[in-house]
Parts: C-alpha cells; sequence; structure tokens
C-alpha cells in the first residue's frame, strides 16, 4: 500500500476551554482530492489551518511525504509546506497590488522568476483559469466576486504546487459561476497531478472537486468514504447534514 | 467575603492580562527588530512606508511646529516680561522647541496619522485572511510587513522633527519680530548662542524611540485584530491611544535619562 500524501493523526486543537479537534485521523492519498465536510464551527478551517502551520495543534501527527512537519526542523517544515497552495474562502487577494502582482507574488518570493518576466507569467496563468489579459491590469478591488475568486485560484497554482487546498470555493457565487470555479479546481488539480483537500458545505460542489469525503463532527473525523457516496449515506450525521435536515444526532442551537 | 473574592479574582485577571500584553508586545517588538537585520530585504516597502510615515505627515507636522513656535513666544513673553527677562523668549522657544516640543508634537501628529492607517490597514489585512495568504506564498509577515514600517518610523520620525525645529523656531522668529519689537538680528543670535549639539541630538534621539513606538503600536494592534470591521476600528483606537501615552510617558524618560544641568 503506498503512503499518503498527507497523514493526520490524533490531531488536537483547542481553544482555551472550547475544544475543536479532538484527536483527528485522515489520509489524503497522493493525486487524489479530498472533501472535507461538516457544519459550522467544527474546526474544517483549523485542521487545514493546523496543515498549512498557521494554527500550531496541541498534539498529533501531520505527515507530509511522510515527514512530521510538526517535529521537523523549521527549515524542513517551510520547504515541506511550500508544496502547498492555498485558495482562501474570500480569495485574500492583496488589495494594495494589481492583479498580475497578486498572482505572481510567490513567484517572486520565492525568486522563481524575475520581475521583468512576471508581467507575462500572469497573463499566461489567468488565462488557464479563464480570463483575458486585461484583467492583469486591474486592481482586485475593480474585480466581480467570481473574478476575485479566479484571480485567487491563478495565485494558488501559479507555482504549480503539489498540494493545493481550497476552503469554501463556491461560498458567494450563484451556482453557475460555482460550477465554473468547480471545473477550474478540477481542471488545475488534474492538469498538475495535485493532491487536494477542499472545504465545502456545498454538497453538489463537494461531488464535482471530491474524490473521497471526511465528515468532521465533534472534532473527530466521524465518517470517510467516496465523495459520490455521500448523499446515500447511511450514517445518520452524513445523512442529516447532506440532506440538511434539522432533526437529528446533530443538534444546532437556536438560542445561546 | 465573596465581594472580597470577586475583586482579588477581577484584579488577579486583570493582573495577568496586564503581563500577558506586555510579554506579547516585546516579543512583537523584538521579532519585528531582528527582521529588519535579516535578509530578504525589502526596499521597495521600506520606501513605501518612508513616504506614508514621513512624507504624507509633512503639511500636519508642520503647521503643528509652526503654530506651536509662534504661541511659545507669545506666552514666554507675558511671562518673562512679568520678570524684566524677556530677553530670554528666543533662548526658551528653541530649547522648548528643539528638546521637548518638536518631537512630542511631531510624534503625537504621526501617531494618528500615519500611526492609525498602519493598524487600519494591518488589521484589515488579518482579518480578510492576506497575512495568512502570505506565509502560505513563502514570505514572512514580521518580515514583509512589520520590519519596513519599524525601520520607516525610526527613520522617518529624525527627519520631522528636523523640520518641526526649524519651522518651531521660525514660528517664535516671525511672531517676535512682528508683535514682541525684537529685531531680526537679536532674535536670531539669541537663538543660536544658547543651543547646543546635545539639545538637538536629545531631541533626534526621542524622535527615534518615538517613531518605532508608533509604528510598534500601530503594526502590533492591526496585526492581532480580529472580528470583523469592529475589531479593526478597535485596534485602530488602541493603535493611537497606546502609541500617545508610550510616547509621553517615554518622553519623561527619555528627558530624564538625558538630562543636562
Amino acid at each position: 500500500m503506498s503512503q499518503p500524501k498527507i497523514r493526520i493523526r490524533g490531531l488536537k486543537k483547542a481553544f482555551g476551554p472550547k475544544v475543536v479537534l479532538d484527536g483527528i485521523d485522515l489520509d489524503v492519498d497522493r493525486g487524489t482530492s479530498m472533501v472535507v465536510i461538516g457544519g459550522s464551527g467544527t474546526g474544517k478551517s483549523v485542521l487545514i489551518k493546523c496543515i498549512l502551520g498557521l494554527v500550531t495543534p496541541d498534539a498529533g501527527v501531520i505527515e507530509i511525504d511522510g515527514e512530521d512537519v510538526l517535529k521537523a526542523p523549521r527549515a524542513r517544515a517551510r520547504q515541506l509546506r511550500g508544496q502547498i497552495g492555498m485558495l482562501f474562502q474570500n480569495g485574500a487577494l492583496f488589495d494594495s497590488m494589481l492583479v498580475w502582482e497578486n498572482v505572481t507574488f510567490g513567484l517572486l518570493a520565492e525568486r522563481k522568476i524575475r520581475r521583468a518576466a512576471a508581467r507575462d507569467k500572469a497573463v499566461e496563468v489567468l488565462a488557464q483559469v479563464g480570463l483575458d489579459a486585461s484583467v492583469a491590469m486591474l486592481s482586485p478591488a475593480e474585480l466581480s466576486g467570481g473574478m476575485q475568486k479566479r484571480v485567487a485560484l491563478a495565485r494558488a497554482i501559479a507555482s504549480e504546487p503539489a498540494i493545493m487546498f481550497f476552503d469554501e470555493p463556491t461560498t458567494g457565487l450563484d451556482p453557475i459561476m460555482g460550477a465554473v470555479i468547480d471545473e477550474l479546481i478540477v481542471d488545475c488539480v488534474k492538469r498538475l497531478g495535485s493532491t487536494s483537500i477542499a472545504i465545502t458545505h456545498d454538497m453538489v460542489s463537494a461531488q464535482r472537486i471530491g474524490d473521497n469525503a471526511a465528515m468532521l463532527y465533534q472534532g473527530k473525523v466521524t465518517w470517510t468514504g467516496p465523495a459520490s457516496e455521500l448523499l446515500t449515506s447511511t450514517n445518520p450525521v452524513v445523512d442529516q447534514f447532506t440532506h440538511g435536515r434539522s432533526q437529528g444526532p446533530i443538534k444546532m442551537a437556536l438560542r445561546k | 467575603m465573596k465581594a472580597v473574592l470577586n475583586l482579588v479574582e477581577t484584579l488577579g485577571a486583570a493582573t495577568l492580562g496586564a503581563v500577558t500584553y506586555i510579554g506579547e508586545l516585546a516579543q512583537f517588538a523584538l521579532s519585528g527588530l531582528t527582521h529588519i537585520f535579516r535578509p530578504p530585504y525589502y526596499p521597495r516597502l521600506i520606501g513605501r512606508s518612508l513616504m506614508e510615515i514621513g512624507y504624507f505627515s509633512l503639511p500636519v507636522v508642520a503647521l503643528t511646529a509652526l503654530f506651536t513656535g509662534m504661541v511659545l513666544a507669545l506666552q514666554f513673553y507675558t511671562g518673562f516680561s512679568r520678570f524684566n527677562a524677556s530677553s530670554a523668549v528666543a533662548s526658551v522657544v528653541v530649547l522648548a522647541v528643539v528638546r521637548e516640543l518638536g518631537p512630542v508634537l511631531a510624534g503625537l501628529m504621526v501617531s494618528g496619522r500615519a500611526g492609525a492607517a498602519m493598524a487600519a490597514e494591518l488589521g484589515t489585512m488579518r482579518v480578510t485572511d492576506q497575512i495568512d495568504a502570505l506565509s502560505t506564498l513563502s514570505t514572512e509577515p514580521m518580515k514583509y510587513l512589520v520590519a519596513p514600517r519599524l525601520l520607516a518610523g525610526i527613520i522617518a520620525l529624525p527627519l520631522l522633527v528636523v523640520l518641526a525645529d526649524i519651522l518651531g523656531v521660525f514660528g517664535g522668529f516671525i511672531v517676535a519680530t512682528n508683535k514682541l519689537g525684537f529685531t531680526p538680528g537679536t532674535y536670531l543670535t539669541s537663538t543660536f548662542t544658547n543651543l547646543r549639539t546635545e539639545d538637538v541630538i536629545s531631541g533626534l534621539i526621542k524622535a527615534a524611540v518615538f517613531g518605532f513606538i508608533i509604528a510598534l503600536m500601530g503594526c502590533f494592534n492591526g496585526y492581532r485584530s480580529k472580528g470583523g470591521a469592529e475589531g479593526v476600528g478597535t485596534a485602530t483606537t488602541s493603535a493611537v491611544v497606546s502609541a500617545s501615552i508610550l510616547i509621553l510617558a517615554l518622553d519623561y524618560i527619555l528627558t530624564q535619562v538625558l538630562f543636562v544641568k
């Protein structure tokens, strides 16, 4: 059996008395797409922030290519995490920069290209996400939500990462634009041969972009399986969540 | 008994909170300072921060210094003429401006303008995940966002204070020669006879420290902001208030340290 690209064991994180991750175990095989679903506040974003090194977990193991990034020396951990491209929920484009500067920011930071060649490279990457060259000279504030997502995707794929994370990629978009973004994600991931983790509440999107899926509930992975089986799962938690039923094992507080 | 316990608990929590805040601030300052000296360097960002803190603060600092010098001349004349010492106006105006009011007023003005802007910019970047995005793009946020601003603050404020000193003295000169009956030659001779190099240097040392404090509080509060627009607003207010208080407190400490009889 081949080694998973990302292997997580016993991952725990609490913020004060609130336990968010309570022993997460998850494997993401090389070249596959994992979709992580779960209710709001179940720790999906915290999980990927732990992998990215933006949040320090309290306990557990996070392996990339078999190496524990939490125990690796700082430079090595940075190298391992350097393989990850990230699409943030709201795009997180740098609003003080033009689109082409956003797209090539990582490449310039890693000195993979020279500044003089950056604009041409940005135009090339923007074309991969279906954006015209004229967009390169605009500022993020001049773009629609869908275009911002595409630019953010272009920035995430510019350095051709081996691992890609997508945090609610279709949130805030209309169904057609959501489908377009999903198709772009699938296309980019397949073309680059990347391993990906996507967080989403959108079941249609989850089935489009995911090979496998994992459901987070009460700080643990309560179910894993093929993304195509999300809507037919007999797991009561998954069944309630994917069908949006108010009755079931997941209790939502109406009042605090 | 319960009231006493509650009081002790409240005091304990406040003390712990204050100690934690000071510790985090010290850690942040140290990290920012060390990043100034470690590559990679961002000269374009340092230049941009110099423009933001220095160049764009020129008008407000210039006007503040000019009017302060004018007011000082009038007030000192009122006081000194009661002791038949009105000839000392020029000497006292220059010392007050160069040693004290130049750095302090420039610091307070820049804190309100540039410090608030820094906190708002970094705060917005924090709540919109832009700072996290920097980390995922092989860029250390402390080095990219904080170090250039700290360095620019340390460089820009002494330059602004040189201008404030000149305009403060000039303001006193205008009032003294037009309203108080001083001749230009007498006023300027009196100004420069009593001004020593250490007076200017002590003012510039204060300015460099205040520049660092303004940038530090702007970055620290912005970097830690959370909770959307309200959090950014709170961070901006905290940056200005804390920098202003620190400037006034450090002004006394530095005056004591640099005190010359």
